[in-house]
């Protein structure tokens, strides 16, 4: 069974504003009944303040289907359209206590929902945008659409260039077969071949690793030179790092945006801290700073 | 609350005799069986006891048929592999659309490889139609894997028909028997089965302990090559406690293969009824007239599988499901694919599997609290209003697919 959260289990349990508004003046109905999740979602707005009186949730669906739909509705009430529309799905998974990887696409689902309600009261159309495949790198939730997209669009050959410009593959690598099986797909409508043995399509930016021992200075401004390089990738999935603390070799961090409260936050600080032992040629410890509150010999700034 | 496990077709509890009869092996006669010494004298006489043990129950001629290996999964790809290595100038293997993963996705990997793979479909009933399973039938096939039993449905084949005529072509015939040894009497010698796989967690057996019975004088190249255990057929030092425990599930098995098909198959068909009689649009799905006796897979239609399980669970209640989402996959089952069942009802099917260890008491517990979950959820459906669906519900709610 799947890890829920217990604010998962709760939503789930005891879900809120289950069934459809009475008098509702918006509706979105989206999913896909063939991955056997779908949801309407009906919204009475204020037509003078545009602000959402009620919302109430009809899903299809697994359990985080059900507690997603519950926590959004929850999140939305109160709010204007406008200001409702800011809601992300990594809000409905934060607010979630984080979910499964396997199981993001039910947060996705909920915010489609809500554009398409709004849509719908605006007396507009509204169009997915993105398609979903077979879930590839669990480490960090990659689809085979997405990759394969990736490939086509920036002429991928080889896994590492799949990691570099997706993260798929990165953690625990054992999708790497499931990505050759992508490539040699992929090369082979372009009418070339697969060569597990080619050249990298871009090279990511490489920061000289270090020989010498480090002062503590120079390992901070280290750390931070390393941060900023891998910042790009973490700020397109809408998170970031900050580097809170370095006491020895411990690196206190602060995971914010989307990377706060997702299940895979752990999986990227031991990214984080692969990546520093490398450039840094020594052990480097990376600790949430959420931990450091247990650490009684410092103060909290 | 009591809790009930009715999950037997994912695994079984181990017996208490089975493990009674395993804990010598650990403490006691813990030696190689290839020594010579006092802490090994009696191991090969374990597991001489444990091969006769398998024949007993499968039926088979000799007891040197009997390949212990490590799993189901495992001999299932070495008959399948042993096949196309013993004859590799035949490039083509007939299987099902309906078998387990273990040799759907190795048949998916050796087409890849450049083997041509025969998918036999199955009707809605999860039949299969033996007149276009003849024609694939040539000496290009290397080899034919057929389960004898749906681990999802209980749909059980037709294998020693379609054994026999595998073997007039002139071509092997494997079956993955994991969910049918101990639940449907077999006599092997009677058949033209060359290959069967079997699983012991699938029969009150540890987990990590299977066979391959492999039919005397049937070509054969093995998986694993190394020391001489299984005589050269698979090497690596014999899991000699779990050997001797399979065997002990074995006689077993075999004592109460009666009662599997009477009390057991009782408390199945009641729990169906009840169901069935006491919750609207659902339905049991496979060949109602030739399944397994401990099996029941009922499809709650409206309703997803995963959310189905979580209330079932928060009764003490342990099921599972065909539903994408408890594979993590984006499909359904894909059995409940092949045999057409729609989405709205695929994704709310729920498989009860049985054991000798379940009561009448449990059944009726389900029954008091199956109602109500349906209940619950069909409330939270779009596609349901009050107390029934809403009309025509493919069209009253019509999603924009992601």
């Amino acid at each position: 069974m799947w890890d829920y959260s217990d604010k998962v289990k709760e939503h789930f349990f005891n879900p809120k504003n289950a069934g459809a508004v009475a008098d509702a003046n918006a509706t979105g109905e989206v999913g896909s009944i063939s991955c056997g999740d779908a949801l309407r979602l009906t919204l009475k707005v204020d037509d003078d303040t545009e602000v959402i009186l009620e919302a109430g949730f009809q899903t299809f669906g697994c359990g985080s289907a059900i507690a997603s739909s519950s926590v959004l509705t929850e999140m939305i009430i109160g709010k204007t359209i406008d200001e409702a529309l800011q809601v992300t799905n990594q809000d409905i998974a934060a607010q979630l206590e984080g979910l499964p990887p396997e199981k993001m696409h039910c947060s996705v689902m909920g915010r489609e929902a809500l554009q398409a309600a709004i849509a719908n009261y605006r007396g507009e159309v509204w169009k997915d945008d993105h398609e979903e495949g077979a879930l590839i790198c669990k480490c960090f939730a990659i689809d085979a659409v997405m990759i394969e997209e990736m490939v086509w669009a920036n002429k991928l050959r080889t896994v590492e260039d799949v990691t570099n410009f997706t993260k798929a593959g990165g953690g625990c690598a054992s999708c790497h077969e499931d990505i050759e099986a992508i490539l040699e797909k992929v090369l082979a409508e372009k009418g070339e071949k697969f060569d597990p043995g080619a050249a990298p399509v871009a090279q990511p930016e490489k920061i000289a690793a270090v020989k010498t021992p480090l002062t503590n200075l120079q390992r901070i401004k280290k750390i931070e030179e390393v941060l900023e390089s891998l910042r790009p990738a973490l700020m397109a999935d809408g998170g970031d790092v900050e580097l809170v603390e370095v006491i020895g070799n411990t690196a206190y961090v602060k995971m914010t945006g989307a990377c706060n409260g997702c299940q895979m936050a752990a999986m990227t600080i031991a990214g984080i801290q692969q990546r520093l032992m490398e450039v840094m040629g020594e052990f480097i410890k990376v600790v949430p700073a959420t931990e450091m509150a247990k650490l009684t010999n410092i103060e909290v700034a | 609350m009591v809790d009930i496990y009715l999950d037997n077709n994912a695994t079984t509890k181990v017996d208490h005799e089975v493990v009674d009869a395993m804990i010598p092996y650990f403490l006691e006669q813990y030696g190689n069986p290839s020594s010579i010494h006092k802490f090994a004298d009696g191991v090969a006489r374990g597991l001489k006891q444990a091969r006769q043990q398998v024949q007993a129950l499968i039926g088979c001629e000799h007891d040197s048929e009997i390949i212990f290996t490590s799993c189901g999964t495992e001999s299932n790809s070495t008959a399948l592999l042993s096949a196309i290595k013993a004859q590799p100038n035949k490039k083509e293997i007939i299987t099902t659309t309906v078998e387990h993963a273990a040799i759907l996705n190795l048949c998916d990997y050796l087409e890849k490889e450049g083997y041509t793979i025969h998918r036999l479909p199955v009707d809605k009933a999860g039949r299969l139609n033996l007149e276009s399973y003849k024609k694939l039938l040539s000496d290009q096939v290397a080899i034919v894997s057929v389960m004898w039993a749906n681990n999802e449905t209980g749909t059980i084949f037709p294998v020693a028909e379609m054994a026999e005529l595998a073997n007039a072509a002139g071509v092997m015939f494997h079956t993955d028997a994991v969910q049918a040894v101990g639940k449907i009497p077999m006599m092997l010698q009677d058949t033209k089965i060359d290959m069967l796989s079997l699983s012991g967690h699938k029969l009150h057996a540890p987990k990590g302990i299977g066979v391959l019975y492999l039919r005397r004088g049937t070509r054969y190249r093995p998986l694993l090559r190394g020391g001489h255990q299984e005589r050269g057929r698979r090497a690596g030092t014999e899991n000699t406690a779990s050997i001797v425990g399979l065997g002990k599930a074995c006689e077993l098995a075999l004592r109460y293969i009666e009662y599997e098909n009477t009390t057991v198959k009782e408390l199945r068909d009641r729990l169906e009824k009840g169901i069935t009689e006491s919750i609207p649009h659902c339905f049991v799905t496979g060949d109602l007239y030739n399944r397994l006796p401990n099996t029941t897979d009922i499809a709650f239609e409206y309703i997803e599988g995963e959310s189905i399980l979580m209330l079932l669970n928060k009764a003490g209640i342990a099921a599972s499901s065909g539903s994408a989402c408890t594979s993590g996959s984006l499909e359904p089952s894909h059995v409940m694919r092949a045999m057409d069942i729609p989405y709205t009802a695929a994704h709310g099917t729920i498989r009860f599997s049985f054991s000798r260890y379940n009561t009448m008491y449990e059944v009726e517990e389900v029954l008091k609290v199956m109602p109500s979950i349906v209940k619950t959820l069909r409330k939270l459906s779009p596609y349901w209003e009050g107390d029934a669906p809403v009309a025509n519900p493919e069209q009253a709610f019509a999603p924009t697919y992601a």
